[in-house]
């Protein structure tokens, strides 16, 4: 008998993970919310709304982190420019955003404000039915798994590799940065999209609509873990990891890398556009900035600290990283790129398998 | 010019006119109607001005266990290079049996086209299983998305069950096989290619690194190899190459230097001088 679609994703997880998962949703969908809602501010207990938001937005860096090890970890492909794929998904649902804001911007008017700004008359044609949450929500994974097919594709079928294709994904980056701060672009400039009211007609700012995309997220994260280790389990993993470890010898024996290497480079891109569709709402802002050289880099010190290879590592590495930034650039602003190029050396010299690695010792160690 | 040419002409592949993404569903097709499986004709391959491939021909014939001989630099692995394309030639044409282009085909497309190759330095899979690795050289349809949803049948499992116990692996078969010896790395590789299938096997020096005691069980395969398969067999063991029996082929500077059997050419003069007047 053909088992139930997601029972057959789920006997990817051993028993240990499979508690592990069902634990993370407990708390993700029911004691956040609870513990925001039941308890007053005061309270020991009580989690605070900013706290919802850090985490709902580190859970979306894990969910970039995870993408980044399928093609990094398992394809052996080092990525510099991930944050294009993550930005576009930003985008493509920041356009839906800015159409919910409907008159209540600053000019009162139908075009959104930075058009009103640039004395546009009418959206332009790329605009074209971005007030539609399901249009919007197809351009999310839409538009970044279209741009990483055309150049995955040439890339890929040119033989590029290693630290020549690292260098190009950054360049990609960098050119859609430059191009999106260009107000002529029609995405707001330097100052992106900002200022959101709403979305699918709830006030985006409510304590319900920050727990239901808090939970989303959640969700999603949940999901995309489960997904990707039932794909590296199967005989598409394998391949995959057999092309990180001897290309020429994968083609001896009849593989074609270009076809693994790009539904892999399309499916992470993929889902860094789910990423940052998430990522928008609950931070409120969306600009050319999250294109930068330094975001991009960022994901693989999240997924090099955490262990890659392990799925599970980048997920750890996101939150370490990305919690250690928040203490950092409140208590120590200056410093923080210090640490963050301290913490690559020292993970890259001592801790090639990342925390999971040192994780894994202990435990040898013990036993 | 149709909408198929334009795109033909910008994205440079060659699409099948069944398939409308037209990969890979074109078939190859082995046509040994003349019983010859290879043909090389006048190849030519220079590196820099250095003719590695000077004018080469060579013909196999469907079942024969051919073996090539030659001095260091004679060209031998270029040979095997240009038949799996890695390298492509200068000039001359290659051609698997009567009608595929070997020039026309990526590495993979020859390899499903029924021609497997051993390196010269074993190369496996290390981080993945004894089992996983003839697993994955296991002929099937390997295009990835079918490889997406491909789950072992159990004669497949036999399959590779019956080639761990050819090739005496069968008490490692979790073991990865970057831990396995030497010798067991050759077999392991030699179990790859027998899983795979192949119509012809190119081996580079299979028994380097070898006992003799190995070497001969690995003659003892071959032999039996030949007649449904097609092999040739690059190696400087002439114990190994008398104890094959096939015909061999001299190579020096890039072009054959002698054909025949083994003691005719052990007594040519000029290969005589090749190897020792220098």
């Amino acid at each position: 008998m053909r088992k139930a679609f997601v029972f057959r994703f789920l006997e990817a997880l051993d028993a240990r993970q499979q508690l592990a998962l069902a634990a993370f949703l407990a708390v993700t969908l029911l004691l956040v919310p609870i513990l925001h809602l039941a308890l007053p501010p005061g309270n020991v207990f009580h989690v605070s709304t900013y706290a919802i938001t850090l985490l709902g937005k580190i859970m979306c860096y894990a969910i970039v982190a995870v993408a980044m090890d399928l093609i990094w970890g398992y394809g052996g492909i080092l990525s510099l420019g991930h944050g294009i794929f993550f930005a576009l998904g930003g985008y493509a649902f920041g356009m839906y955003l800015m159409r919910q804001i409907g008159r209540d911007g600053s000019y009162h008017s139908d075009l959104p404000d930075f058009m009103v700004f640039l004395d546009w008359k009418e959206l332009p044609w790329y605009w074209t039915g971005s007030d539609n949450f399901l249009w919007a929500a197809l351009l999310v994974i839409a538009v970044p798994a279209l741009v990483a097919f055309i150049f995955g594709y040439f890339a890929f079928r040119s033989r590029i590799k290693g630290v020549y294709f690292s260098i190009i994904t950054q360049a990609l980056t960098y050119a859609a940065m430059l191009l999106f701060f260009r107000n002529e672009t029609g995405f707001g400039g330097n100052n992106g999209f900002t200022d959101f009211k709403r979305v699918l007609g709830y006030t985006i700012t409510s304590p319900e609509t920050r727990l239901v995309l808090f939970g989303i997220t959640a969700s999603v994260l949940a999901a995309t873990f489960v997904f990707a280790r039932w794909l590296v389990a199967s005989k598409f993993g394998r391949v995959l990891t057999a092309i990180r470890d001897a290309e020429s010898r994968v083609m001896f024996i009849g593989y074609d890398p270009l076809w693994f290497k790009l539904f892999i480079w399309t499916l992470s891109a993929m889902l860094c556009g789910i990423a940052g569709a998430l990522y928008v709402p609950q931070v409120g802002i969306i600009n050319p900035s999250e294109m930068s050289v330094a975001n991009s880099i960022e994901i693989a010190v999240w997924v090099a600290v955490g262990g890659r290879g392990t799925l599970i590592g980048p997920i750890v590495g996101a939150f370490a990283v990305n919690l250690a930034k928040s203490w950092f650039t409140v208590s120590f602003p200056e410093y923080w790129l210090f640490f963050l190029g301290l913490l690559f050396i020292v993970v890259t010299l001592l801790l090639p398998q990342g925390l999971v690695g040192l994780w894994r010792m202990l435990r040898q160690a013990k036993a | 010019m149709s909408a198929r040419d334009v795109l033909r002409k910008i994205i440079g592949i060659e699409l099948d006119e069944n398939s409308p993404f037209g990969y890979p569903a074109r078939q190859h097709a082995l046509d040994i109607s003349h019983n010859v499986i290879l043909y090389l004709d006048e190849i030519t391959v220079s590196f820099d001005g250095f003719k590695a491939l000077n004018k080469l021909n060579l013909m196999i014939d469907a079942g024969e266990l051919r073996c090539i001989i030659g001095p260091n630099g004679a060209g031998k692995t270029t040979m095997m290079d240009v038949i799996t394309g890695k390298t492509r030639s200068d000039s001359g044409t290659a051609f698997f049996g009567q009608s595929i282009d070997l020039s026309r085909l990526t590495e993979a497309e020859i390899a499903q086209a029924g021609i497997g190759r051993k390196f010269q330095k074993p190369t496996l899979f290390e981080h993945h299983s004894v089992f996983e690795n003839l697993e994955l050289a296991m002929t099937t349809d390997k295009r990835a998305r079918v490889t997406l949803t491909a789950c072992l049948r159990d004669e497949d499992r036999d399959r590779i069950a019956d080639t761990l116990r050819l090739i005496r692996l069968d008490g490692e078969t979790d073991r990865p096989a970057g831990l396995l010896s030497h010798g067991q790395k050759q077999w392991l590789e030699i179990g790859m290619l027998l899983m795979q299938d192949p119509r012809l096997l190119l081996l580079d020096e299979p028994v380097a690194g070898m006992t003799d005691d190995e070497t001969m069980r690995t003659a003892e395969l071959f032999v039996s190899l030949a007649g449904k398969h097609s092999l040739v067999v690059v190696e400087h063991d002439m114990a190994f190459v008398k104890a094959l029996g096939g015909k061999v082929t001299v190579l020096h500077e890039g072009s054959v230097l002698a054909e025949g059997d083994l003691d005719a050419v052990q007594n040519d003069q000029r290969v005589i001088e090749v190897y020792l007047g220098r």
